[in-house]
C-alpha cells in the first residue's frame, strides 16, 4: 500500500476551498497552512501558459526529513504517510531545512507541523478533507498500488508530472498537465 | 519569463518569502564547535606526541576554552530550538542517518572529557587552587594518570567533531549551496584554522608562535584551495546550484564572501604570518583575529545564503 495523490492542474481553478478544508478539519492554527495553491505563469506574451496547483507535503517515499530527524519525531507509517510526533520533536529544524518543497512550519506550540494526508480520516477509508471538498473534483487520493483506486485510474490515461523530482525524494503527489 | 506566486495566503513565517528557519546560533555554534575541536585535535595530539612541556599553551591553556566553547555553543543551539522542554528526546534516541542525532552523542561525550581534561591540568597551573572535597581531588588525580588514554580518546572525537559541523550543512540536498560533500572537510580545516589563530594569539612561547604561523599557514592554503574546489564544483553542477553559487558571484553575498571572508579573514592574515616568518614586527593579535573573525562570517555567509537556495519557487 502506497497513499498518493494526483491533482489535475486543468481542473484546479485555485479557489483555494482546499486550503481551508484542510485548516478546519486539522485544526491548524490561524495563520498557518498546511497546503496552499501556487499559479505558475510560464513564458511571453501571446504564448503564455497559466497553472494552478494545490500545493502540500509529497510524502516523499525517499523522506529527507525523516532522514534528518534526530528524535525520530518524523516518520513514516504504513502506506508511506510521512507524520510528526508533536512530542517527540524538538523543533531543531532539521526537517523544515531538508524539505525541497517547504511544505513544514514551526507550529506556535513549537513542534513541527505539515500535511498528514488527513490519516485519521484515511484509516477510516474517507478520503482527505481537501479532496473531499474540491468543487471541481480535480483532486484524486487512494492507493497508487491498486490499480483500480481513484488516484491509479487518474494517472492511467493522462500525462503527468511531479514538483522537483531532481531533488531526489520520490515525490508521492502527481500533477495532471 | 517564468512567474511563481502564492494565490491562497501562505505566509508562514521563517519560511515564506524565503527560508530563515535557523537564526544566528547555528552559525555561532558552528563556529565554537569548530573552534572547540581545533584546540582539542591539537591539545591531543601534541599530548600523544609527548610533548606537553615544551607546548604548554596548546596542551595546558588553550583547551580551557573548549569547554565554555562548547558550553555557550550548546546555549545556543538550546535557544534556537522551538520546542525546548523535548530536548531530552535528544538523547533516548540515536539515528545514525541524521548528522544531528550523531552530533549531539559526540558533543555528549566530548564536552565533559574536555572539561575533565582542563580539570586535571588545574592545580598545575594555579598552585594555590584547592578542590575542597578530596573525592574529586583523587578522582581527578586519577584521570590525570591517564592523559594520554584522554588523547587517544580524543583526537579521533575533535576530528569527528569539526567534520560533522560542515556534514550538518552537506546533508541537506533540498539546499543546494550545501549540498555538496566538501563542505565537512571545509568547516574541519577552517576550525583547525581558527584555533591555531587562537594559539597565536594566547601564546607567550616564542617558538610555539612560530609553530604555529606556519601551522595557520598550511590551513589557510588548503581552505583556499578547498573553496576553488567547492567553486569549481558548484559551476559544474545543474541550474540549482548554478544559482547558488550566483549568490556568491555577484549576488546579494558576494562582497561579505569575497571581502570578508577570503581577502580579510584569509589572504591578509596569510600575508601577515608571512611577513613576521620573514622577519618583521607584526603584532600577533591581528592575524589572529582576523582568521578568527573570517571563520565566524563565513559561518554566518553559509548558513544564511545556504537556506535562500532552494529547488522551487
Ligand atoms: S514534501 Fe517535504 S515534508 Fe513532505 S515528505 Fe517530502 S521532504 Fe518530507
Ligand atoms: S524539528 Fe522536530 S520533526 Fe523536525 S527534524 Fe527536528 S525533531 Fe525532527
Amino acid at each position: 500500500m502506497r497513499y498518493g495523490m494526483a491533482i489535475d492542474t486543468l481542473k484546479c481553478v485555485g479557489c483555494a476551498d482546499c486550503v481551508v478544508a484542510c485548516q478546519t478539519e486539522n485544526k491548524v492554527p490561524i495563520g498557518y497552512c498546511r497546503d496552499w495553491i501556487t499559479e505558475t505563469v510560464d513564458g511571453t506574451y501571446p504564448l503564455v501558459e497559466v497553472e494552478l496547483r494545490s500545493e502540500r507535503c509529497n510524502h516523499c517515499e525517499n523522506s529527507p526529513c525523516v532522514r534528518c530527524c534526530p528524535t525520530g519525531a518524523s516518520h513514516i507509517i504504513e502506506g508511506g504517510i510521512v507524520l510528526v510526533t508533536p512530542e517527540a520533536c524538538i523543533g531543531c529544524s532539521a526537517c523544515i531545512e531538508s524539505c525541497p518543497y517547504d511544505a513544514r512550519y514551526t507550529h506556535p506550540s513549537g513542534h513541527v507541523d505539515k500535511c498528514t494526508f488527513c490519516h485519521h480520516r484515511v484509516e477510516k477509508g474517507l478520503n482527505t478533507a481537501c479532496t473531499s471538498v474540491c468543487p471541481t473534483h480535480c483532486i484524486y487520493f487512494g492507493d497508487l498500488d491498486n490499480p483500480r483506486s481513484d488516484v491509479s485510474l487518474a494517472l492511467k490515461n493522462r500525462k503527468y508530472k511531479a514538483l522537483a523530482p531532481e531533488a531526489g525524494t520520490g515525490p508521492q503527489i502527481f500533477y495532471l498537465i | 519569463m517564468r512567474e511563481e506566486l502564492f494565490v491562497s495566503g501562505r505566509n508562514l513565517p521563517n519560511i515564506d518569502p524565503h527560508l530563515h528557519a535557523w537564526h544566528w546560533p547555528i552559525p555561532v555554534y558552528l563556529f565554537l564547535g569548530g573552534l572547540a575541536a581545533g584546540l582539542l585535535f591539537f591539545a591531543s595530539y601534541y599530548t600523544i606526541l609527548g610533548k606537553e612541556k615544551t607546548m604548554p599553551t596548546v596542551v595546558k591553556w588553550a583547551p580551557f576554552i573548549v569547554p565554555i566553547a562548547l558550553v555557550v555553543g550548546l546555549m545556543a543551539l538550546f535557544y534556537d530550538l522551538t520546542n525546548k522542554l523535548y530536548f531530552w528526546r535528544l538523547y533516548t534516541t540515536l539515528r545514525l542517518e541524521s548528522p544531528m542525532s550523531w552530533g549531539a552523542w559526540v558533543l555528549m561525550l566530548v564536552t565533559p572529557l574536555s572539561m575533565v581534561w582542563v580539570a586535571t591540568y588545574i592545580k598545575e597551573l594555579i598552585p594555590s587552587w584547592d578542590w575542597k572535597f578530596p573525592i574529586i581531588e583523587n578522582t581527578i588525580e586519577w584521570f590525570a594518570k591517564y592523559r594520554k588514554v584522554m588523547a587517544w580518546i580524543l583526537l579521533p572525537m575533535s576530528i569527528i567533531l569539526g567534520i560533522y559541523t560542515g556534514i550538518l550543512l552537506s546533508a541537506f540536498n533540498a539546499r543546494p549551496l550545501w549540498n555538496n560533500s566538501i563542505l565537512g572537510p571545509l568547516f574541519l580545516v577552517s576550525g583547525l584554522s581558527t584555533a591555531a589563530a587562537l594559539i597565536i594569539w594566547t601564546s607567550k612561547d616564542h617558538a610555539e608562535r612560530l609553530l604555529f604561523s606556519k601551522i595557520d599557514l598550511v590551513l589557510i592554503g588548503i581552505e583556499l584551495f578547498i573553496i576553488v574546489h567547492m567553486m569549481m564544483g558548484f559551476m559544474a553542477g545543474p541550474s540549482v546550484q548554478l544559482e547558488a553559487a550566483a549568490l556568491l558571484f555577484g549576488g546579494a553575498y558576494t562582497v561579505v564572501f569575497w571581502v570578508f571572508v577570503v581577502i580579510l579573514g584569509l589572504l591578509f592574515p596569510a600575508a601577515l604570518e608571512i611577513a613576521e616568518l620573514m622577519g618583521n614586527k607584526i603584532p600577533v593579535a591581528v592575524p589572529a583575529i582576523m582568521v578568527l573573525m573570517g571563520g565566524l562570517i563565513f559561518r554566518f555567509v553559509m548558513v544564511e545564503a545556504g537556506q535562500i537556495t532552494r529547488y522551487l519557487y
